[in-house]
This record gives C-alpha cells, sequence and structure tokens, in this order.
C-alpha cells in the first residue's frame, strides 16, 4: 500500500495557539478517509493544509512524493459545504469551467472544436451526477442537493489526484444525503477516487470511509486550552465486512431505539 | 385585516404611486390660480398656459445670437458631459476597483489612499479646477469623476473582496490562475454591481453636473436656470426642472434594464 498523501510531524500554530499537532499520517491511494471529531478539533484546519490553503507550521506534506506548494492546485479537487460554486454561470459552465482555464491562459474561453469538446465532456460529467436535464439552469435555480451534485461534477471533471470535502452534505435534508452518499460511493468507485471527507456525522463517517480518523487533543491543559493541539487519536481501518458490522449495528441500535419510543418492543 | 397585510395589487400599485404627484400638480394649480388672482402680473407661480409660452421660445425659435435652438443645445451639452464623465467613472472605477478586490496586497497599498481621497468634498475641488482645466467642458467632466468615481471603487473593491472565500479557492483548484480568476470569477460578479452603483451615483452626478454649470458655463441645463432666475422667470426654471427629472428617471430605469437583461443571473433569474 503506497502512501498517496503523507503528513509528516504536521504542525498548525497561530501564535502562542495550536491547532494540530505532531500529525502523522499515510493516506493511500484509492482510500476513503471520513474526518470525525469535536468542534474546534482542528478537522477543518487539517483539510485546508491537504488542500494548501495554509502551511503547516512545522513538518511537511508530500503528495506523490513531493512537497505541497503553499496554494492551491488543480491536483486537489474540493467540495465545500456551500459557495463552492459559481453563482453567474450555469451548470453546463461550472463544469466547463476548468477545462477553459487549462486550455485558454489568455481568455479564459473556449472556441470551436476545444469548445464542442469541453462541452460534451461537462455534460457527460453532469449526466454522471444526475444532472443531465439542468445543463442551462443558474446554481441559484438548483436545490441545495443539486447544488452540491454540481459542485462534485465541477471537481471531478479536473481529475484530481485528492477530493477533499468539507461537511459537503451538512447542510442536506436526511433523503437527499443519503442519495447522495450512493452518488459519492459510486462516483468513488468508478473513477478510482482518493477522498478526504471532513463530517460531524458519525454513522455518515462509518457508512462512507474505509478509513475513519477521529481529532482530538491528547492533552488538556485546563489553565491554557490553548497551548495543546489536536491530532488523529483513533485511526480505524475498515474492511468491508467491518464496516458492514457496524453499519448494520447502527440500524439495529436505531431500529431499538425507533420500537421504544412507539412502545412496539417485542424483540426484547 | 392589519395594515401589514394588506399589498396593493400591481395596477392599484400604479394608482397609488401616481396618487401625490397628482396632488402636487393640484395644489400647485390651486395655489397658482389664487395668486395671479390676487396679482396677474404674479411671477412666483407662473400659470400652465404661461410655463408653455416661455418654453416654446426655447423649443422651436432659434436663438437670434447663436442661431440654435437653446433648450435642445441645453439638454445636449448637459447629456454629453454627463455620459463622458460617468463613462470616464465605470471603466477607471471597473479597473481600480477590480485590481483592489482581487489583489490583497494594492489593497493594503492602495487602499487607505482611495478612501481618503473619497472623503475630500468634490465641490471644494471646483476651482482647484477651474484653474487647472480652464472653464471649458474638461473642467465639468472633472469634477463628476472626482466625486463619483473614489465611491464607485471603494464599492466595487468591497463587493469583490466579499466573494466567499470557498469560490477562489475552488477556482483556483480548478486551474484559474490569478487572471483567469480576475476575468472569469471577479469580474462578471462585478458588473451588476457596478451598474448598481452606477445608478446609486445618478443624483450626485447631476448636482455635480449643475453647480460646476451655474458657475461657468454658456450652454446647458443647469446653466439655463441659473441664468433665468436673475429674471424671476419661474415659468422656465420649473419646467427644466421637471425635465433634468424625467432626464434622471430614464437613465435610472435604462440602467436597471440593461443589468436584468446582462446579468439575469443577478436578479434571481427564474427562481
Amino acid at each position: 500500500m503506497s502512501a498517496l498523501l503523507s503528513f509528516q510531524n504536521v504542525w498548525l500554530e497561530y501564535g502562542d495557539k495550536v491547532v494540530l499537532e505532531r500529525v502523522e499520517l499515510a493516506i493511500a491511494e484509492r482510500s476513503f478517509v471520513s474526518i470525525v471529531g469535536p468542534s474546534g478539533a482542528g478537522k477543518s484546519s487539517f483539510l485546508r493544509l491537504a488542500l494548501g490553503q495554509e502551511r503547516p507550521t512545522r513538518g511537511k506534506i508530500l503528495l506523490d512524493g513531493t512537497p505541497l506548494p503553499g496554494e492551491c492546485g488543480p491536483d486537489r479537487g474540493v467540495v465545500f459545504q456551500r459557495y463552492s460554486v459559481f453563482p453567474h454561470l450555469t451548470a453546463l459552465r461550472n463544469v466547463m469551467f476548468e477545462r477553459e482555464c487549462v486550455g485558454a491562459p489568455l481568455t479564459a474561453r473556449l472556441f470551436g472544436a476545444d469548445r464542442r469538446r469541453a462541452r460534451d465532456e461537462a455534460a457527460a460529467m453532469l449526466a454522471e451526477v444526475g444532472l443531465g436535464d439542468a445543463l442551462d439552469l443558474y446554481p441559484a435555480q438548483l436545490s441545495g442537493g443539486m447544488q452540491q451534485r454540481l459542485a462534485i461534477a465541477q471537481a471531478l471533471i479536473a481529475r484530481p489526484r485528492v477530493l477533499l470535502l468539507d461537511e459537503p452534505f451538512g447542510a442536506l435534508d436526511p433523503g437527499i444525503r443519503q442519495d447522495m452518499h450512493r452518488l459519492i460511493l459510486k462516483l468513488w468507485e468508478e473513477h478510482a477516487l482518493t477522498v478526504l471527507m471532513v463530517t460531524h456525522d458519525i454513522s455518515e463517517a462509518f457508512n462512507l470511509g474505509t478509513r475513519v480518523l477521529t481529532f482530538d487533543k491528547r492533552r488538556v491543559d485546563p489553565h491554557a486550552p490553548h497551548r495543546f493541539g489536536a491530532t488523529a487519536v483513533y485511526d480505524l481501518h475498515l474492511t468491508r465486512k467491518r464496516r458492514e458490522a457496524i453499519v448494520e449495528a447502527q440500524q439495529e441500535v436505531l431500529r431499538l431505539t425507533e420500537s421504544v419510543i412507539t412502545g412496539k418492543e417485542e424483540s426484547l | 385585516m392589519r395594515w401589514v397585510n394588506i399589498r396593493p395589487r400591481r395596477r392599484t400599485g400604479w394608482l397609488l404611486g401616481s396618487l401625490p404627484l397628482l396632488l402636487v400638480a393640484i395644489v400647485y394649480l390651486f395655489a397658482s390660480a389664487a395668486r395671479h388672482a390676487e396679482n396677474p402680473s404674479d411671477k412666483l407661480l407662473p400659470t400652465p398656459g404661461a410655463m408653455v409660452e416661455a418654453m416654446h421660445g426655447l423649443l422651436a425659435q432659434a436663438d437670434p445670437l447663436s442661431g440654435r435652438l437653446i433648450f435642445w443645445a441645453d439638454t445636449v451639452a448637459s447629456l454629453e458631459r454627463l455620459g463622458l464623465a460617468l463613462g470616464i467613472c465605470a471603466l477607471s472605477a471597473l479597473l481600480v476597483g477590480m485590481v483592489l478586490g482581487v489583489l490583497p496586497a494594492a489593497r493594503a497599498t492602495f487602499g487607505a489612499f482611495v478612501t481618503t481621497i473619497a472623503v475630500i468634498p468634490p465641490i471644494a475641488l471646483l476651482p482647484v479646477l477651474f484653474i487647472v482645466f480652464g472653464l471649458g467642458d474638461t473642467a465639468k467632466v472633472a469634477l463628476i469623476v472626482i466625486g463619483v468615481t473614489p465611491f464607485l471603487i471603494r464599492d466595487l473593491a468591497d463587493h469583490i473582496t466579499a466573494i466567499p472565500q470557498e469560490q477562489l479557492i475552488k477556482a483556483q483548484t480548478l486551474g484559474a490562475s490569478s487572471w483567469q480568476l480576475a476575468l472569469r470569477v471577479a469580474l462578471p460578479q462585478a458588473l451588476p454591481r457596478l451598474i448598481a452603483g452606477i445608478r446609486l451615483s445618478l443624483g450626485p452626478a447631476w448636482v455635480y453636473l449643475i453647480s460646476a454649470e451655474a458657475i461657468a458655463s454658456d450652454v446647458g441645463l443647469g446653466y439655463r436656470i441659473f441664468l433665468v432666475r436673475r429674471y424671476l422667470s419661474m415659468d422656465i426654471i420649473i419646467p427644466y426642472v421637471a425635465w433634468i427629472s424625467i432626464l434622471a428617471i430614464l437613465m435610472d430605469v435604462a440602467l436597471a434594464q440593461l443589468s436584468k437583461r446582462a446579468f439575469a443571473w443577478a436578479h434571481g433569474a427564474g427562481r
């Protein structure tokens, strides 16, 4: 198992406030890593480091063995909880954006055969995420779930080495969220993606992830809580069997809770 | 039913909106008639007939000195100055506002400078402009540009700075360079805001134009008003003021329509 993305003794500090300390991780290609933890435990900071939006204060982050540059690049795609699509472009133009930037450095617009090819690829990508009928709609005309589908399609067309998801389904209704889970798992398999996903929903973390990281502080100084940073305190590798067992147990708990609430506990 | 829940329908709304205007017109007619009953040569509140007569001279009869139809010459001169000035404002504000909004280093360098320029009352600079540019059209255009541009620059730069960080990050992960980011993400979102800013600036722009024309000019709507003031010619001043208001409203409506047509996404397209 070769590490695609590795964190070597990474620290992130703001002044004397330590956010992350001694993060040592190797993330394998094609893994789906869920990151959970309490608020303020540095989950999002960790993702920003992987994205290149921030640089570690100490330590190294390597992608394919080379250190990450200090800014975002096309090798790492991202989907945020909100605001990750362009409101002034139609769905189709949102997905074509990457092709236009790469294909035309000066005008960022394609013409003729190049444009037709980019258009067809973008339309195919949109069809794959279930937005085949919404090519010419603006994001404001799409529902929350459709906007996230669009954001995913837009990121995937760049074929990123790593896809970073920052609570991508956090603002969606439960039913829509399940549809999105199916979609992201399908895309993960078909496109052979490596995914890092921050979530505050534990069942989502176990449902989707092949590996679950829990970020929290190992040590707490009650007089100076900011002096110690968080790190990955639990690191669970899930085989398919273990994952299924956990999901089954969760469903059992849910079923029991429901039967207790409704007063029909015939199985107990 | 509570008052807050009474919503007039579209037609009723138009009717209600025209009521105050109608009311003012009626009050004026009565006041004018009352004054003329007392003093038939009253100049303060001229009757509509007197206004039509006075305006007919300016609208249809050529000025014996210059050979021009005065009303139309005034209108063309003022609109030329205003249009040229607003064009310069829009282009320079777009350029500077984009640079300030997109590049944090430029904002750190020039942000405070633009804010400082913006607090100088433009009218206070008018003597300087007359000294530097002479009494021709340049000084009048320059006054409007100096008065309006700093506001537009600040408004635009703030608007671009407020574009969610997520969008800028996303664009970078899609391979956009700084130039492409400015061209494809910042510029299209800045344009509807620029139009909105110009609409808000129309009022001040007219103020600067009329001030400059009042002080030194030989043609223009503002010049004419201040000229005929010497003869207490309310029969010319009132129609001129009404005409200026109509022009301002037409410009505002045209800009609003332009924004709706060209940037439907910014006006809740299809929602």
